[in-house]
This record gives C-alpha cells, structure tokens and sequence, in this order.
C-alpha cells in the first residue's frame, strides 16, 4: 500500500490518543447493518506499480494511436502538435497538484496564468473579456445560450444547422428541463449554409443566433450580416469556434459582431485524449461581464501595492450565490486551460499566423489530391483545415474499410447525423500539420481502391 | 514551537528587514518575480519551429485575417522560464499537507500520470472506429464496473466532467423518472449545510430549491424534512458524510421517507473518500451519487480542473442516465452506445424502449481522467481502498482531537468525524477571525483549510487531513495550528497582517470586484524608469 504512509503501531498509537479502542468505534455513526465487513467481495486487491502498468501498457495496445497512422479525424477534435515543453511544465506538481487559487497569496502561479489566459482567448475571439475557462465547448455552448436567455429574457434560440450535432444534443437535453425553445437544423450536403434560413427566422422573441465558425462541414462565413439582424431584434450572436488556430487565419468571430463567442480549446496544448479532459473558451463584450459563467482572474494589489491576482466576481457564482448563481460550475479545466496558454505563447503572434497558414496549405492540397478520385466530389467552396467530400458510397462503411487497412480516414457523416440518409455518403476530413504527404497519398490510394 | 523546523531554516525577512535591504530586481533570492508574458514576448517571436506553409490559392472564403491579434511569443527557454518561475508561486500537494475540507487534497500518485499519456489512451481520437480504440473502451468500462461495484448500484453515468456536471447529471435522470410517471414535481430540498454546487444544480435544471434545517448535532434534521415531504417535492439532495464532517446516521430513514413520499434521493459524494470500501451508498437507499475522480480517487487537481464527476445510479433511475455509455457483450467486445445504437440496443438487452435523457457533453467523459482513477483503484484494490478510508477518518479525528481544546468545535459532541474536522471561530481574541488563522497556516507553510464553510457554523474551519499524510506530518501541522489559534485567542497584531512571508501580502479583493480587470491592456503611457 505504497501512497499510506500510516504504519501500523501509529494507527495504535493514534487510536490510544483518540480514545478509541479500534477504527470501527470511528465509524459507529454508521448503521452496523450497512456497515461492511472485509474488503467488497469480488473485487481484486492491490496491485504492484509493475502489474498495473502492464495491465495498462496491455489495454493500450489494443488502441490504434493517431500518431502510428495516416489520420484525418476532426469534427470538434483536433491532433496538432504540442511541443515537449508543454506537457513538461504542466506536469510540474506546483501547477499540477494545486487546488482552484482560493487563498491568492500561495497561488499566484495560477492566477497570473488564468489572467494571461484570459487576455489570450479574449484577444484571439476578438473579444472584450473572457472567463477561467469551462468543461468543454459544448457545455460552454449551451451557457452561452442560458447566458443569452438571462440578458435579453427570452427563451427562442437559434442553432445554426452548421452546428456540432454533439453540442446541439447538449443543448436540447439542457433545454428539455428548462424550457427553452431551439431552433435546430441538419445541415445540407452544399458549399452554402443555412443562413438564409437564420436571417429570416430572426425576430423579436430571438434571444440568440448560435452560428458555428467554422462549421460542422468546414465551410467559412461572414458572420457580420446575421450579427447585424441579431442585435436589430435585440437578440445576441453566439459564435462556436471548435478549431481555435483556425482564428490565426480568418477574421475574429468578435470583429464580426459576436456577443459572445465560445469554443473547444483542445487544439492547442491538450491533445486528443479520447474526448477528455478538453478545455472550454468563453469570451464576451464586457457589458455582459456580469451575467458570465464560471471563474474570472482580476488584478489588484497586495497591502504593500505590488500587482497581485485574485478571483473575482464570485457574487455570480454558485458558492456565495447558491441557487441564484448564474451557472453551477465549480471545478473547470485549470490544467488544460495552461496548457493552451503555454502552447499558445510558444507560438505568439506569428507561430500561431504561419500555423495557420500551414494547416490551411495542407488541406488546401488534400483537398485537390481527393477530389480527383472518381467518385469523390468536395463540398466546400471554403474552408481551413478541414472539409467536406461526398463520396459514392456509404462514408461509415468506407471508414471501417480504411481502419482495417491502417487508415484513419476522417469522421463519416452517418455518424455524426444517424438515420439521415442525405449524409451518409459525407466524410469530413482534417488536415493538420502532423499530416505529411505521404499520410495524404496513402488516403487518396486506399480510398480509391475501395471506392472502386 | 522550537524544534518543528529542524533543519533551523528561515524561509525569509520580516517586512522590516526587508526595508532595510532592498535588491534591484524586486526579487528575494529563491522568490522571483514574474512579468506578464504580454511585458515579456512579442508577436514577432515564436519557440515553434514550423514548416513553410505549401503555396496554394488560399480558399478561406475571403475572411483572411487582416487585423493584428495581440498574442505576444516567447522563445522555448524564456518559456519555459516563465513558468516555471510560475509554478513556484503556487502552493501544491507536492509541497505539504494540504487540509482544504472537502476538497480531498491527497497525493496524486505519478503512475497514474505515466499511464494516462501512454498513445493508446492519449493520442486516440473520440469518434474513431470502435474496433481501433477497444482499450480504451474497456477502460472505461471497467472503471464503471468498480464504481458500481464500491457503491452497490445499478447502473452508473461516465460522461460528467466534474461534479457539479454529475449533479446535473442525477437530477436531469430525476427529471426524466418523473416525466415518465407522467408527474410534474417542482421543488429540490436541499440541507443548508450543502454545498453551493447543490442548490445551483437544482435551479439550473429548472427547479424550486428549499432548505431543510440541520439539527443542533450537526446533522439533517428528519422530522423537518418528514413534514416538508409532499407531491411537489421531486427529491432530495443530501451530502453523506456531510459538510460538517459528520456521517447521517439517519439517511435510510430519509431514504425510505423520501421514496415513500414519491420522491428520489441525491446524494453529493464529495465526501465519498471516507466511507469507500466501508459502506456501499446503495444500502442506503440512494438513488443517484456523484464521485468526483479528483477527490476520492486521486486524479490531480491541476489549480481548478479538470475534474470527472461519473454518477451511480439506483435501478430506478439507471435507464435515464444520459450517452453514450459503454457496454462489454458476451464475446468480449466493448460496445460504444451512441444515438445511432441506443433505441435497438437496449432492447435487444433491457427489453425496453429508450428512455435516455441525452447527451451532457459532446464526446464520451473525461479518458484522462478514467485512466488515472482507474490505475489508482487498482493500485489500492478493494482492501487498499478500505485502509484508504479508514486512514483518513484516523487522521480527521486525531486532528480533531489534538485541536479541541484550542480551538472551539461545534460538533466534537456528536461522536465521531468522519474525513474532516469542523472548528468554529469562538474564543478568538476581539476582532480576530478564521481568516487570520488561515493567512497565519500560511506563514507556518500550510495552505489554510477550507474556510466559511459550511454556513451553518461561525467563521468555519473544516480541516480534510486526508490518508496520505503521516503521522510526523500531522503531528507539525497540529503544532502549527495550535501556535497560530493561540496568537489568535492572544491578539497577536502580527497575525492581523499575516502572511508575511508568501509571494503576496494580503490582497484587495474589494477593489478586484469593484473595479475589474480581467485581461491585460497596453498601458496608456509608459511610466518613467525610477
């Protein structure tokens, strides 16, 4: 039991000290009829560091890992790069074993990383303000709507059918308990989106627009004519960003008129992970900053004057305020909110623009290469990293086919949207900077051949 | 209190001293100050080295970006010299016993971290194929097998990312269960020794939220509950071990009264590292508990997250929790329920329609964090897990008890604590509170217990020593509770500005909140250098 320090005479001596005569007088609260006896039956006992590492090293290898493959998967996340020094340092154990910064003199570390990264994400949405981060994007999604709801008290939203079906599931079970209204669409497999459809839907009892940039398809664009008609009506735009380096390239969602913008952050410094931990943005103009969800990091000063940082605001949230709070978040994504701050400040301005520019250049080229096989036909008009090809078979059956040969060639349409049939054919496909030429040409050949 | 520090080592100067030796930097030796990285970098500089992009004809839809966005960059070593001059402003597990009540400070084993980043679990995307990723499903199944199996429940939820996710979680099932009695029931009771996560989580599922009073023992108070029970009570929320440290001796009997009155029990299970292996919630007649991972089973808490609050569930509720969830088959196979599979699986093997409330999140939990609960479980197993209880309710109450007659403890009379140990601010000098006790722990190296926690007790200590730390350890801590409560009952003026010796003194939380600066701006002017 190598993590109890306790040794045995110790317990006795601890016992004696109590004024206990064994450990089960400390828990005579508990009726004896619940109370259980030896270990559960059933379950295994303790294990060495050796053994449980086999056993994980064993389960591991039964996974295809994405750097082993060619690999083309996106739809909300992202493989990038992260370089070494990331994981080194938020594995150091002052950022790592550290609790939420409650007693600011001891946890400035924290602090002052949580106000870099708020200046970071509120700067990189083009934003005012932005909060200590959230769970994920699609809970910050559907705060972001609940946030809507509470400044324009109405409860009408609009999803844009370009949305992450994932985060428009999280919003409609929300929604189901509290009795919001949503809009909802499924996407069309075209190179326009629906936003003919939002701008008419518009109307007085809009409390938001909730536009995915880019979205669900890849597809890219301007937001500032449906902001336009939004704030007309007195209701808020809601931009989603689930490809966060997707914004060193293209315009801010805030440049474009967003009151708030939300995202997945996971792309820069967290990694895949299977779905999680993954980090939440939140940024919004600052006339709103009082109906934010979630932890905010401020500056102050110390009693001698020095720049200090404390949490802040807590009158909005769920330990001061209690069922008035404006969310029930509590924990948030702490260390992976470092680990976006520090990859984003190994990249600056300039790393994250050329980035960009290189995931944007490698898909560009995939693109191409894809759409000359015969059969294959590319949706987008516009995209960054990531688009949308139409093959002439079932995409889902097409994926499983290129696992098996070592390929993991993109997230099928079928998946994401189950039972319709106007997608089933539809593959998205991701092309990050870990994707070589060689990674492109294997999924161009594969497919082909199985498209034959 | 000669001898706690034996090494003789004077962490820093008095304010005084320091007057009198000032240093160009700002800087006290090991102390380093710190810039902003937006004083520091610039957009210019990277600490990435990228290929050239390939030229294309750009298809960005005309939106390039025109205008500058304000990210400054730092080269790899001034990076990782940031940071790490950061990270040692922080107080950390790593560093000392760390008593935050109800927050379960104990070690976070490494292991768990070495397992989590192997590729298999780390490098694997959420929607790829289930065939490439069975590892991983399994993992995850079977951390729901043992969560279900330390708790006695039916049925248990993955997907909650932290554990006020997980009450959402248990009260939209609750929810769900009533609709489908076709019965509308609007109120939540909730204790007031609850945490504020509770009543949060009922309203923000579109509930009335009442408090049920607690008796003079620190405990639920049944009758009044009894009597508040009716058609329009949809549940209850009830923290067991509860936040005053105590366990509810009662909460069968609450069960039962909840469930004979229509209703569903919720319990928080915060405090679930002080019963596990010793007591399984579903004798008792839960319905629907959360587990935070990073209290009762060791995953970090990384300054505030990520958390992972998986919820068990009664058989009652269990058809309601939300997906995806994982399903091992006869033939081995991890199966991955989603949307498209859920309808035709569950009633090919519950022989019933679905009645899943949704989706909470967009993929399938928190993976890092299943890795590390799950390394953590099975590195204690099932007698490991129980000694893991048993430790930390040993050390709560020696704590307890070391420290009742200095300081004041409401509940010392009601037999037992369980994990933590409650301490009101009675007998203090004049004018001194919990607050100077903990800005004082702070000075001694300690970061403070949790503090005004919970609301039913004056100025509240709650102390969580855990059952990671030693004898020698609680021993130095107690000493340094006793000393500082002592300057406290003496009015010691020094304590009033405490701490002293931490990289900041005392801050303005005030001017923080009435003025709010929350990202960094480009001074207007460049002050004189002096």
């Amino acid at each position: 039991m190598r993590y109890l320090p306790l040794t045995q005479p110790e317990r006795h001596a601890m016992l004696a000290a109590i004024g206990a005569a064994t450990i089960d007088d400390l828990f005579a609260d508990v009726p004896a009829e619940a109370r259980l006896e030896g270990p559960i039956a059933g379950l295994p006992m303790h294990a060495s560091e050796i053994a449980v590492e086999r056993h994980f090293s064993g389960l591991a290898r039964k996974n295809m890992a994405a750097s082993d493959h060619p690999f083309f998967l996106g739809a909300g996340a992202y493989k990038h790069h992260i370089p070494a020094s990331v994981d080194h340092l938020i594995q150091r154990g002052e950022f790592l074993t550290a609790y939420t910064p409650y007693q600011p003199e001891i946890a400035q570390g924290t602090l002052q990383m949580l106000f870099e990264f708020q200046t970071q994400v509120a700067r990189l949405f083009g934003c005012d303000v932005a909060n200590a981060s959230m769970y994920d994007g699609s809970t910050a999604c559907w705060e972001a709507i609940s946030m809507a709801g509470r400044i324009t008290k109405r409860n009408k939203a609009i999803l844009s059918s370009g949305l992450h079906p994932h985060y428009v599931s999280v919003a409609r079970t929300m929604a189901r308990f509290t009795g919001d209204i949503l809009q909802t669409g499924i996407p069309q497999l075209a190179a326009t989106t629906d936003s003919a459809q939002i701008l008419a839907a518009i109307d007085g009892e809009t409390s938001c627009v909730v536009i995915q940039y880019p979205d669900i398809l890849g597809r890219i664009e301007d937001l500032s004519v449906i902001a336009a008609k939004a704030h007309e009506h007195g209701a808020l735009l809601i931009a989603v960003v689930t490809e966060p380096v997707a914004l060193g390239a293209i315009k801010s969602p805030g440049e474009m008129g967003a009151d708030i913008v939300v995202g997945e952050g996971q792309s820069l410094g967290v990694g895949l992970q299977f779905g999680g931990p993954y980090v939440g943005l939140f940024a919004c103009k600052e006339k709103y900053l009082r109906q934010m969800p979630g932890r905010l990091c401020g500056q102050t000063v110390d009693a001698e004057g020095k720049r200090g940082f404390v949490l802040t605001l807590s009158t909005r949230e769920q330990h001061i305020r209690r069922e008035k709070a404006t969310s029930n978040i509590c924990t948030n994504s702490g260390l992976c909110a470092l680990a976006f701050s520090i990859h984003l400040t190994l990249l600056g301005e300039k790393g994250l623009r050329d980035l960009a520019m290189l995931n944007h250049g490698m898909a560009v080229q995939a693109a191409e290469r894809l759409a000359q096989i015969p059969g294959v036909g590319l949706i987008n008009d516009s995209f960054f990293n990531e688009f949308t090809i139409e093959l002439n078979k079932n995409a889902r059956e097409i994926i499983h086919q290129l696992a098996a040969r070592g390929v993991l060639g993109g997230v099928s349409l079928g998946r994401l949207y189950p039972g319709e049939a106007a997608l089933e054919n539809g593959l998205l496909i991701a092309v990050t900077e870990v994707v070589t030429a060689q990674d492109i040409e294997a999924l161009a050949v594969n497919l082909q051949e199985l498209m034959a | 209190m000669s001898g706690l520090n034996q090494s003789g080592w004077k962490p820093a100067m008095g304010a005084a001293e320091m007057a009198d030796a000032p240093t160009y930097t700002g800087n006290r030796a090991l102390m380093l100050e710190e810039a902003l990285i937006f004083e520091i970098g610039d957009g210019a500089t990277s600490g990435i080295d990228l290929a050239p992009a390939p030229k294309v004809t750009g298809r960005l839809g005309g939106l390039g970006r025109s205008h500058k966005i304000g990210l400054p960059g730092l080269s790899e070593p001034e990076t990782v010299r940031h940071y790490t001059r950061l990270s040692r402003q922080n107080y950390a597990i790593d560093l000392g016993l760390f008593p935050l009540g109800s927050c379960t400070m104990k070690h976070n084993p490494r292991l768990n971290e070495k397992v989590a980043r192997m590729a298999g679990f780390a490098d694997v995307h959420p929607l790829q194929p289930k065939e490439t990723v069975q590892g991983a499903l399994a993992v995850i199944n079977d951390l729901a097998h043992w969560l279900i199996a330390l708790t006695g429940m039916h049925g248990v939820a993955m997907t909650p990312k932290a554990g006020a996710h997980g009450e959402l979680c248990g009260i939209l099932c609750i929810k769900a269960a009533l609709a489908a009695r076709g019965e509308h029931r609007s109120v939540i009771l909730v204790p007031e020794s609850a945490h504020g996560t509770n009543p949060a989580t009922a309203a923000f599922a579109g509930f009335a939220v009442e408090n049920i009073p607690a008796t003079s023992e620190g405990r639920v108070d049944l009758t009044a509950l009894k009597a508040r029970l009716g058609p329009d009570v949809a549940g209850v929320m009830i923290t067991n071990p509860n936040t005053c440290g105590l366990f509810e001796r009662d909460m069968k009997h609450i069960s039962d009264a909840v469930h004979a009155a229509g209703g569903y029990v919720y319990c928080d299970g915060a405090n679930f590292n002080a019963i596990v292996g010793k007591v399984r919630p579903g004798d008792l007649g839960i319905d629907a508990m959360h587990i935070n991972l990073h209290k009762t089973f060791s995953t970090p808490h990384g300054g505030g997250g990520p958390g992972s609050g998986p919820v068990v569930l009664s058989a009652a509720l269990s058809p309601f929790g939300p997906l995806p969830y994982t399903a091992r088959t006869a033939d081995g196979v991890v199966h991955l329920i989603e949307e498209a599979d859920a309808e035709a699986f569950e009633r090919e093997h519950f022989g019933a329609p679905l009645q899943s409330f949704g989706r909470m999140t967009a993929f399938h939990g928190q993976m890092g964090m299943f890795t590390r609960a799950l390394a953590y479980i099975m590195s204690h197993g099932a007698d490991g897990l129980k000694q893991v209880a048993e430790d930390a309710v040993l050390n709560a109450n020696y704590v307890l008890r070391s420290l009742e007659d200095v300081l004041d403890a409401p509940f010392a009379h009601s037999g037992p604590c369980m994990h933590e140990a409650l301490f009101s601010d009675d007998g203090l000098a004049e004018g001194f509170s919990t607050l100077d006790i903990a800005k004082g722990l702070i000075d001694e190296g300690y970061h403070p217990m949790t503090v005004y926690f919970p609301l039913v007790v004056h100025g509240a200590m709650l102390i969580e020593p855990t059952e990671t730390e030693s004898k020698a350890a609680l021993d130095q801590f107690i000493g340094a509770m006793r000393a500082v409560a002592a300057r406290a009952k003496a009015g010691d003026p020094a304590l009033k500005s405490a701490p002293h010796f931490a990289p900041r003194r005392r801050l303005d939380e005030t001017l923080a909140a009435r003025k709010p600066v929350l990202v960094w701006k480009e001074p207007d002017r460049v002050e004189a250098n002096p």
